[in-house]
């Protein structure tokens, strides 16, 4: 972006001569002020406030009646030693990096070359691939159920249909996660995009002089797309890393549906079916603070939830810095 | 290989991959309206194809208790969340694009660690103020209240269109005699149309998708409930009605697509604002 040439800060001492103090200082300042307002308050009020709240819970007895009692360390040393979901929650959590990120990033990159290579239709093709990206959750998720229901569902009549083997998908522990990488596969829109944009900017030339040396479609891929792509591939990466620490409402409405439990508050039902597989930090969030009323437990998980993410945050600002724009 | 074979062999190779590609992200919505159509026997058996098209399960769908009720929480919810947040993140993200000022950095690292936040780290507190101290839930307030106050997401992605607008408007403005906001709102804004059309549409889907918000604030009076938590809810009282469920589904899911159709370019002009490295 040529463009981002005319509004890089300068390095400090290019700002202009303002003394301190001067009218035309504190006037700047307070017209900053004004146009941040909004965001200033609004952080304050939804970020900073209940971060410091939330530690100061977890340190507590708490039900969410009455007044919290301090309780020193003992909410953090019931989630981290007796609590038996915690555990479950962050290895699954490794998986969905692991394996539905990485997955995610090869298809959307996949997909992407696909459609830039496509030379009548593309409109069409790209508009197909990226619908599902905007489903709502719920309703991509009921869909997925039903889809993937092993006694009467479509995929399995089919796979049945051509004698392979039929998993039990979101009702066995082996089968769920896979389930939901499926479904996030079938959402992969939004990275599609950003590989289309990055590859169609690829000096056309650049391919020309990997032929002429004799590379073949793999070597230029290796060689001259691949480096092009590393900003935007480390970008995928990580932002897929944060969209897994915010899962949330996949697996809870697959684990639920197909369980047949009914949602709800209040209700006192296991999360995570089955068998803990579809279990996320931020369902326990849930489970324990607006199901079990055990609110300083809740916060010692939001705060882990907090730590992962801001880890994973300052991550993507340092590595794929780039993509902010400038600065920053 | 005879050199004039390869072109005709790739194109075939490279067409049986879209429409294989094609398949996989069609196929789910097909079977989804297929299934809707379904009478109640047809949808538990392993019938692809519905022996008779019972179109009135739809109207079955919008005549249960409740689903007009869901259908209009969630338009308030999705409208009245996407002017706040453009009205209240719009002159955020001109600042932070075109105003040069001490801690800039900072705030926008700030922006951008918010907007990593999972909703569900800051809820807690945030419940307890609005359920014991304001008794406000069960209402759509505390859903859309927030969204008076800047919304992250929106104001990175439009101060990254922001800053596509050369500075020279802004200052050539200013020698005519405009004020900042002036400046903003006459000069600029009209030039950021797509960027915020943009900010608005992934805003306005936000809302209309979102879960977890509606859950929390809204599970005790179904009198609040948006499409996406009384979706959920549905099945309970269909226990396996499988063809209402992906009616109801389909109902849910159909204004997002026709919205999307309409509105192709802002969409990805969006996702590759948010996206593509500098």
């Amino acid at each position: 972006m040529s463009q981002n040439l005319a509004v890089r800060t300068p390095p400090r001492p290019a700002r202009p001569p303002v003394r301190k103090g001067s009218r035309r200082r504190r006037r700047e300042t307070l017209r900053n002020l004004a146009f941040l307002s909004p965001w200033l308050l609004g952080t304050g009020l939804f970020f900073f406030y209940p971060l410091v709240s939330s530690a100061y819970y977890s340190f507590t007895h708490y039900d969410g009646f009455g007044s919290p009692t301090f309780d020193g360390l003992s909410n953090w040393r019931f989630v981290f030693s007796d609590y038996p979901f915690f555990w479950p929650a962050l290895r699954n959590t490794l998986w969905l990096v692991v394996v539905m990120v990485t997955l995610r990033v090869i298809f959307g990159l996949g997909v992407g070359m696909l459609v830039i290579r496509l030379k009548r239709g593309a409109n069409l093709f790209r508009t197909l691939y990226y619908a599902p990206y905007l489903a709502p959750p719920v309703a991509s998720t009921l869909a997925f159920v039903f889809l993937l229901n092993p006694g009467t569902g479509p995929v399995n009549t089919i796979l049945g249909k051509v004698g392979l083997p039929e998993p039990a998908w979101f009702n066995d522990p082996a089968w769920s996660k896979p389930a939901l990488t499926l479904l996030a596969l079938w959402g992969i829109g939004d990275l599609m995009v950003i590989f289309m944009a990055s590859l169609l900017d690829v000096p056309k030339e650049q391919y020309e002089a990997a032929q002429l040396d004799g590379a073949g479609p793999f070597q230029q891929f290796r060689f001259v797309t691949l480096p092009h792509l590393r900003p935007i591939l480390t970008f995928a990466a990580v932002t897929g890393v944060i969209a897994t620490m915010q899962y949330y409402t996949e697996p809870l409405v697959a684990g639920q549906i197909a369980s047949g439990q009914i949602g709800g508050s209040g209700q006192q039902t296991e999360p995570g079916y089955p068998d803990k597989s579809t279990l996320t930090l931020p369902q326990l969030v849930y489970h324990l603070g607006f199901q079990r009323f055990d609110i300083g437990a809740a916060c010692v998980i939001a705060l882990v939830l907090f730590a992962l993410s801001m880890v994973f945050a300052a991550l993507l600002m340092r590595r794929g810095g780039g993509f902010l724009g400038n600065d920053a | 290989m005879p050199a004039r074979a390869r072109p005709t062999l790739e194109w075939i190779a490279l067409h049986a991959l879209a429409i294989a590609a094609a398949l996989f992200f069609a196929l789910p919505f097909l079977f989804v309206i297929l299934t809707a159509l379904m009478s109640d026997q047809q949808a538990l058996t392993r019938d692809l194809w519905p022996h008779q098209f019972v179109w009135h399960n739809l109207v079955d769908v919008w005549n249960t208790p409740g689903f007009s009720t869901w259908w209009r929480n969630t338009i308030i919810y999705a409208v009245a969340g996407t002017a706040l947040t453009l009205l209240s993140s719009i002159p955020v993200a001109y600042a932070l694009a075109h105003f040069r000022f001490r801690g800039r950095n900072l705030a926008m690292m700030v922006v951008i660690a918010t907007m990593m936040l999972p909703p569900q780290v800051a809820v807690i507190p945030l419940y307890i103020v609005w359920a014991r101290d304001l008794h406000l839930s069960g209402t759509l307030w505390p859903l859309i209240l927030p969204l008076a106050f800047g919304d992250a997401y929106s104001i990175f992605l439009l101060r990254q269109f922001l800053l596509t607008i050369p500075r020279e408007y802004i200052e050539a403005a200013k020698v005519d005699g405009c004020g900042d906001f002036r400046a903003m709102v006459r000069v600029v804004l009209p030039m950021a149309r797509p960027g915020i059309a943009a900010a608005a549409l992934f805003q306005f889907f936000y809302c209309w998708n979102d879960f977890f918000g509606p859950q929390i604030y809204t599970s005790e009076n179904p009198g609040a409930w948006t499409l996406s938590y009384g979706l959920q809810s549905f099945r309970s009282a269909h226990h396996t009605n499988w063809n209402l469920t992906m009616a109801a589904t389909l109902l849910v899911m159909a204004p997002v697509i026709v919205v999307f159709f309409l509105a192709q370019r802002a969409f990805i002009e969006g996702v590759t604002l948010t996206g593509v490295k500098g």
